[in-house]
């Protein structure tokens, strides 16, 4: 054996044992703390829930013996929790416009690595009594700026009855395939693209089901949590505090679902969600700058789709489908504007027309993802994600302007998931396509790779 | 002189090699366990084999009940009661007849109803499969399971209609078999034992207390409470009194208990009876 196989062969051995002497696995490790139970019993891998941790998030972080309240807790009992992810990662951009020598501007690919670091979430969550609970997660990003992520109270199982739980104040939105407990980080995939879609030149940036949203949630669920239903009534602030935009504007959500066992492979789940709303596209200004809280000219969208989770097994499926529609005012460019920035949006005061020809854009999308539970500690993950413009709001757009492809390869290992702490190893591979994106009018290609340790305590 | 010399070494290991073998049945290994996979179990249409359900159990279970099922996982240090020691093969809730092992029903009911008043949650996400799988890998733990066969069930017969007399009748027998014992004479788990209570393994354990509201660990139908006290709870101080009362006193007992309970709302048919008669708590006796 030569020199460096012999090295090799020993940081192998090496390597196995260390995989080996680490300890068992075992996600919010303030409710793993509270209850004695490993991140393995909520969590398919954390931060994903599977069917008993999403039951404990339905009857209000309560499993709903008698130990729920928390009196019951040791009075050092502080239920925080804060997570933050180390990483390396590459980014790399296929098609960017840079200045030449000559004045003009020439596309060229800019690729750039190193080492970083994600935001950092505290999260906060418990009950305050036996079925009054809640949710504080002050996050941070990058640099440290924070904002409020979730902040709500639940009163939960109302006239005792699961079927009657409400929830109040800043919350995700009750989709089946959470994106905040989602299994991928990095730049291009660490977010679901039908989750946050918006058409090029669309002024409507409410209808984001993966955004948390200020608003009033009532949900039911059975004894068992295989049938799961709930409405919510929001304000089109898209998550944003202070009535930032129209005064009277309020979306609302919908989901279903049911959930069935299928012998040996396990317990799948199929459901649809719904989302309608309107938002304003009409500002006063004072010197030519809209004024926050001002707006009217409330137009309509609407969101809708199906969700299944099929097990096979150690292999899941999660497939989420959505079909969009904006009003034509919103695919002209009316609507949203950024508080505070100066931005001036197109206003819609009377007298305005839409540009001729002018429909409402719509598009379809789905994702499929896919994971290998080799065991709870190492979870093997694919997502394959298309979106497809099908009417463009203006005459002349590219058909395809705006459609998006996105695929993300993972593998993450945690040696430790304990009732303490959690600590991951992720590593991630993704790659995006945006349609007609470039500055010269072709497709954008944007990949990342990354290599960081996810932890939480 | 030398026949005394050489005994004394086959003594001495005679006496080590018993000590061993004892030892070696005591402590199980993961080989035992190895040996024991393929252990199944039955309730229903259901069929449970216990190699199926290695990660489910390393999922959901062995952060309290401990990697060979002895009750000794990572958090058993911070709970109480502690987590069950399936080495032993005893259980509480069983719908057989003390000292025999559960039904494998009894176990799969057990890890779907959950227990109140412990850390053992209400695992009825599960689906039913994974379920008597892990009865099935509760039952490779014990080498009880290869020994003997689980007990036949009680029989409960027909409950039969509450009345004022049956009330009165079940308070009698609350006194009669000293109940206020250990969960005092207005149920409220303040009987005169109660603060003595220890488990088979030398723990403290309370009594259940019929008037916070709480549900009782193996169940809380009258069928459940009937069935409590006709088996006993094996592993803890509660007896079995199937020898002590006839079918129809239990039933007796069974609505005189629920006279002290709150949980069904208040305005039970047995509360109001208790109103009715002006039921007064037993009076202790020796």
């Amino acid at each position: 054996m030569t020199s460096p196989r012999r090295h090799f062969a020993g940081l192998l051995v090496l390597a196995f044992f260390l995989v080996g002497t680490l300890p068992q696995a075992n996600a919010l490790p303030a409710f793993a703390r509270k209850y004695g139970l490993r991140c393995s019993a909520c969590h398919e891998a954390w931060p994903m829930l599977n069917y008993f941790g999403q039951k404990f998030k339905d009857n209000g972080y309560q499993l709903m013996n008698d130990r729920d309240a928390p009196i019951w807790q040791n009075p050092s009992y502080w239920p925080v929790t804060f997570r933050i992810t180390p990483f390396w990662h590459r980014e790399s951009t296929d098609k960017v416009a840079v200045d030449t020598p000559t004045g003009g501007t020439i596309n060229r690919q800019i690729s750039s690595s190193g080492f970083d670091h994600g935001g950092l979430d505290i999260l906060s969550g418990g009950t305050l009594e036996k079925n009054i609970s809640f949710l504080l997660v002050p996050s941070s990003d990058e640099n440290g700026a924070f904002h409020m992520e979730s902040a709500n109270v639940r009163l939960d199982n109302l006239f005792r009855s699961p079927w009657f739980n409400l929830k109040f104040g800043k919350f995700e939105l009750d989709n089946i395939v959470s994106e905040k407990r989602g299994l991928t980080l990095s730049a291009n995939g660490g977010a679901y693209q039908i989750y946050h879609f918006i058409p090029a030149g669309d002024g409507n940036i409410f209808g984001q089901i993966g955004d948390n949203m200020l608003g009033l949630e009532w949900m039911g669920h059975s004894f068992n949590d295989r049938t799961r239903i709930s409405a919510a009534l929001l304000s089109t602030t898209d998550g944003s505090p202070d009535l930032s935009y129209g005064s009277n504007a309020y979306s609302a959500f919908f989901a279903a679902s049911q959930a069935f066992d299928v012998g040996k492979l396990g317990t799948d789940r199929v459901g649809f969600y719904a989302m309608v709303g309107e938002a304003p596209t009409t500002y006063l200004t004072q010197g030519g700058v809209p004024i926050a809280s001002s707006g009217i000219g409330n137009k309509s969208f609407h969101r809708e789709g199906f969700v299944g989770l099929f097990y096979f097994g150690k292999l899941d499926f999660q497939v989420v489908t959505q079909h969009g529609w904006d009003s034509e005012w919103f695919g002209a460019g009316y609507g949203a504007f950024d508080p505070g920035s100066g931005d001036l949006p197109l206003n819609n005061t009377p007298g305005t027309t839409l540009p001729t020809g002018a429909r409402a854009p719509t598009w379809n999308g789905a994702f499929v993802e896919t994971h290998y539970v080799h065991n709870p500690q190492l979870i093997f993950i694919q997502r394959s994600e298309w979106v497809r413009m099908s009417q463009q709001a203006l005459p002349g757009t590219p058909s395809d302007l705006g459609s998006i492809d996105n695929y993300v390869f993972g593998v993450r290992w945690m040696p430790i998931m304990t009732s303490r702490a959690g600590f991951a190893w992720h590593n991630e591979f993704s790659w995006i396509r945006l349609a007609g994106f470039a500055p010269n009018g072709t497709d954008l290609t944007s990949n990342s790779l990354m290599s960081g340790f996810d932890f939480d305590f | 002189m030398l026949t005394k010399l050489l005994q004394r070494p086959l003594w001495v290991c005679g006496v080590a090699v018993l000590t061993l073998t004892a030892n070696s049945s005591a402590q199980l290994t993961t080989y035992d366990l190895q040996e024991r996979l393929a252990t199944e179990s039955h309730a229903g249409k259901l069929h449970g084999h216990a190699k199926d359900s290695a990660m489910n159990y390393r999922r959901y279970c062995v952060g309290c009940h401990g990697e060979l099922g002895d009750g000794n996982g990572e958090n058993a240090q911070w709970l109480d009661p502690k987590p069950r020691d399936f080495q032993l093969g005893i259980f509480k809730c069983r719908s057989t007849p003390t000292g025999t092992l559960p039904t494998d029903q009894d176990l799969y009911d057990t890890i779907g109803r959950g227990l109140d008043r412990s850390n053992m949650p209400v695992w009825n996400a599960l689906s039913a499969q994974d379920k008597i799988d892990l009865v099935a890998w509760v039952k490779h733990f014990s080498p009880r399971w290869e020994r003997e066969k689980a007990g036949t069930p009680i029989l409960i017969p027909p409950e039969p209609e509450v009345t004022p007399e049956r009330v009165k009748a079940g308070q009698e027998v609350f006194g009669r078999v000293q109940c206020w014992k250990c969960h005092g004479v207005q149920g409220m788990a303040n009987g005169p034992s109660a603060s003595t209570l220890t488990d088979d393994l030398n723990r403290p354990i309370l009594a259940y207390n019929f008037t916070d509201g709480s549900r009782p660990k193996c169940g809380n139908t009258d069928q459940d409470i009937y069935r409590i006290f006709m088996t006993g709870l094996d592993g803890t101080p509660m007896p079995s009194f199937s020898d002590n009362i006839k079918p129809e006193e239990a039933w007796d007992l069974v609505f005189y208990l629920r006279t002290l309970q709150p949980m069904n709302g208040f305005n039970t048919k047995e509360r109001q009876i208790a109103k009715q008669l002006g039921l007064k708590p037993v009076r202790p006796t020796q």
